[in-house]
């Protein structure tokens, strides 16, 4: 029951930013005065783009910038945020656990969701359409239980919000 | 000034938001936006400036409650510069979310704080600095910048006058540690956000090692609010300093107040620096849920501990939860606990947070939260014992920069809940202990450990 799409493995040689992706990426260097601020920018804009950020995206980034993948790894894997062995769903859905959440039922919402989904948190859907993961206080505490999923905000989860969201998850 | 019903008090930092396009540029301007902005740079020096919000006391809204214009003092005079800006929008506090709504609903006041502040600490970059979950500020926020450009009010010559100025928005990827000021710093350079040891502080040596100024969402309209209305308004709001304490700088000025958790109307309410807790949770929260009576309350974001029933008269002003062995006013957000809430839960809750979030620099940091996670795990799986109580609060006691052991305030952070919830609550957590471990609550053996767990 896992998840995991086949593994997006790049040949050799193969590049895998697009010539789109590294002028979005170089539209960023003239707001900083060092090229490793771009870091970060870069990195969201790969994942934006292949929904993850694999090892040979971190090679080309590294080259971009002048820096060795190494520090480009660094940094990335500091962040949870971004996965590199295979791409998440078509949607990635936040589900937060912190207490503002967990005095509403924000845990049990997660598990109810895990379970309708058949899989466990940070996986993604067969179908490759949802990835559910834990978040932390996502700063909509007033609207416990909430998820952040893509860019939609869903208020005061119930299992029949919850539901309908899982029969058609969209972000 | 006093006021019959809290709940009266007329919005300032909250007028607009329920405006009907409230986040653009025409109705702000509609509402006198920027007005303040063209008379500052058309007559007021940037030292005048600077001296203005100095002589109001504001201090700042992120957690820390530094007096805001004494930090842009310490900006070195006459350094060739740059001198950088950062806002810092990495709200991330769980009960917090008074920045998500100023940002989504009314990003221009923020704006026009922003470059206020800029304009008083001579930076001509500024970068917002925004956590990766909040898409609609991001939006807001970008769409705000490019009618501020458009407009003029951006760029070279702001306004028609010297003064220069870009702002940037850089997101975040999802970790709290990107809220600490110099972990905020280290991450806009593109690295892993480990907080700096400080000094040197930012304003002297901050981003890209040029002097820096951090401050946070809620300062910056505060600076815009003052620009308008002046240091006489801001200062008849509040608490006055005390007598007693002459290094008191008071509280000043409206304060955002986010209340979540076990109340009926959960949001975020304007009213003056020093209501009480329960003014908050009555007046502007319509009380505790379901007709329930309150257990306890976090008077300022998890970090800041644990108030019990007995204590909701506590002042939210910067020396007020103090007074409770709290860490201190925080971001002002308070969560209620009903009588149904146990303890052992919550605190469970807020020492997964902190071992999730501790970004590991230092030992008693990045060791004392996860084994305080380990032990509540155990405790929760009826293996507690009643040694893991003086345990934990060893852990509390011993991490953070208060008792001298770490880099940064995660830790206290983290250090507070513990402290607070079993110092407070010591009769529940033993009552749970003996209940779910009856044959073994009084082992002093090392414990077997519920599960092998991998070293971060
Ligand atoms: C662990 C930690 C997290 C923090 N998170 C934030 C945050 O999300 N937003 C914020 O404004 N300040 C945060 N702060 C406080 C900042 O370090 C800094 O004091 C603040 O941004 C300064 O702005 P102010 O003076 O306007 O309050 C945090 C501090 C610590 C120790
Ligand atoms: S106190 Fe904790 S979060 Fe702060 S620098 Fe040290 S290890 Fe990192
Ligand atoms: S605790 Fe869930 S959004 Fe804040």
């Amino acid at each position: 029951m896992t998840n995991q799409p086949a593994k997006t493995e790049t040949p050799a040689g193969q590049r895998v930013l697009s010539d789109a992706i590294v002028a979005e990426i170089k539209a960023y260097f003239p707001r900083y005065p060092t090229l490793q601020a771009v870091t970060l920018p870069a990195l969201h804009v790969v994942n934006a783009h292949l929904r993850h950020v694999p090892l040979q995206a971190v090679v080309e980034i590294a080259e971009l910038l002048e820096l060795a993948p190494a520090q480009i790894q660094d940094t990335l894997s500091f962040y949870g945020f971004f996965k590199q062995d295979a791409p998440h769903g078509e949607t990635r859905a936040w589900v937060c656990r912190s207490v503002s959440c967990a005095l509403r039922g924000g845990e049990e919402i997660f598990a109810y969701m895990c379970q309708k989904a058949g899989i466990e948190p940070g996986q993604t859907t067969d179908d490759g359409k949802l990835t559910l993961e834990f978040g932390e206080c996502l700063g909509a505490c007033e609207f416990a239980p909430c998820m952040l999923a893509g860019d939609t905000l869903h208020k005061n989860l119930t299992e029949e919000s919850a539901g309908k969201f899982l029969q058609s998850p969209t972000g | 000034m006093r006021w019959n019903l809290l709940s009266e008090f007329e919005p300032i930092l909250l007028a607009n938001i329920h405006r009907e396009h409230s986040h653009t540029l025409r109705v702000y301007e509609e509402q006198g936006g920027y007005r303040s902005l063209k008379r500052v740079l058309a007559d007021q020096p940037r030292e005048a400036f600077r001296d203005l919000i100095k002589g109001s006391a504001l201090r700042g809204r992120g957690g820390a409650g530094f007096p805001c214009g004494l930090k842009w003092t310490f900006l070195p005079e006459n350094h060739p510069g740059p001198v950088y800006f950062c806002l810092n929008a990495d709200e991330s506090e769980p009960g917090t979310f008074n920045n998500r709504i100023l940002m989504e609903e009314d990003p221009h006041q923020v704006l026009e704080g922003l470059i206020l502040s800029c304009y008083a600490t001579k930076a001509a970059t500024a970068y917002i600095y925004l956590r990766y979950e909040y898409p609609l500020a991001y939006k807001h926020l970008q769409s705000a910048i490019d009618e501020l450009y458009a407009a003029g009010y951006l760029g070279d010559g702001v306004c028609g006058s010297e003064f220069s100025l870009n702002i940037y928005l850089h997101r975040g990827a999802a970790a709290y540690i990107c809220g600490e000021e110099t972990g905020l710093i280290e991450s806009l350079e593109g690295r892993r956000a480990w907080p700096r040891i400080k000094p040197p502080f930012p304003a002297v040596e901050g981003a890209f090692r040029k002097p820096t100024v951090v401050n946070n969402v809620e300062t910056a309209a505060c600076v815009k609010q003052i620009a308008d209305r002046g240091v006489d308004w801001f200062r008849s709001l509040g608490t006055p300093p005390d007598p007693n304490n002459p290094r008191d700088p008071g509280s000043f000025g409206p304060k955002l107040y986010c209340l979540s958790g076990h109340v009926e109307k959960p949001g975020c309410y304007e009213a003056p620096l020093g209501i009480t807790v329960s003014e908050l949770i009555n007046d502007f929260g319509g009380g505790v849920w379901k007709g329930r009576k309150a257990k306890a309350a976090v008077p300022g974001g998890i970090s800041m501990g644990l108030l019990t029933a007995d204590e909701l008269d506590c002042k939210l002003d910067f020396s007020g939860p103090g007074k409770y062995g709290c860490l201190g006013l925080g971001t002002a957000a308070v969560v209620v606990l009903d009588e149904t809430v146990s303890i052992v839960d919550f605190l469970h809750n807020t020492c997964r947070f902190f071992a999730h979030e501790s970004c590991g620099q230092c030992t008693p940091c990045r060791e004392g939260t996860s084994w305080s996670l380990k032990m509540l795990d155990r405790i929760r799986a009826g293996q507690g014992r009643l040694l893991d109580l003086d345990l934990l609060l060893e852990i509390g006691d011993f991490i953070g920069i208060m008792p001298g052991t770490t880099i940064c305030g995660l830790a206290d952070g983290a250090a507070w809940p513990i402290k607070n919830a079993i110092r407070k609550f010591r009769d529940e957590f033993e009552e749970y202990i003996k209940r779910t471990n009856p044959t073994g609550y009084m082992e002093t053996s090392p414990p077997l450990a519920l599960e092998l767990h991998s070293i971060h």
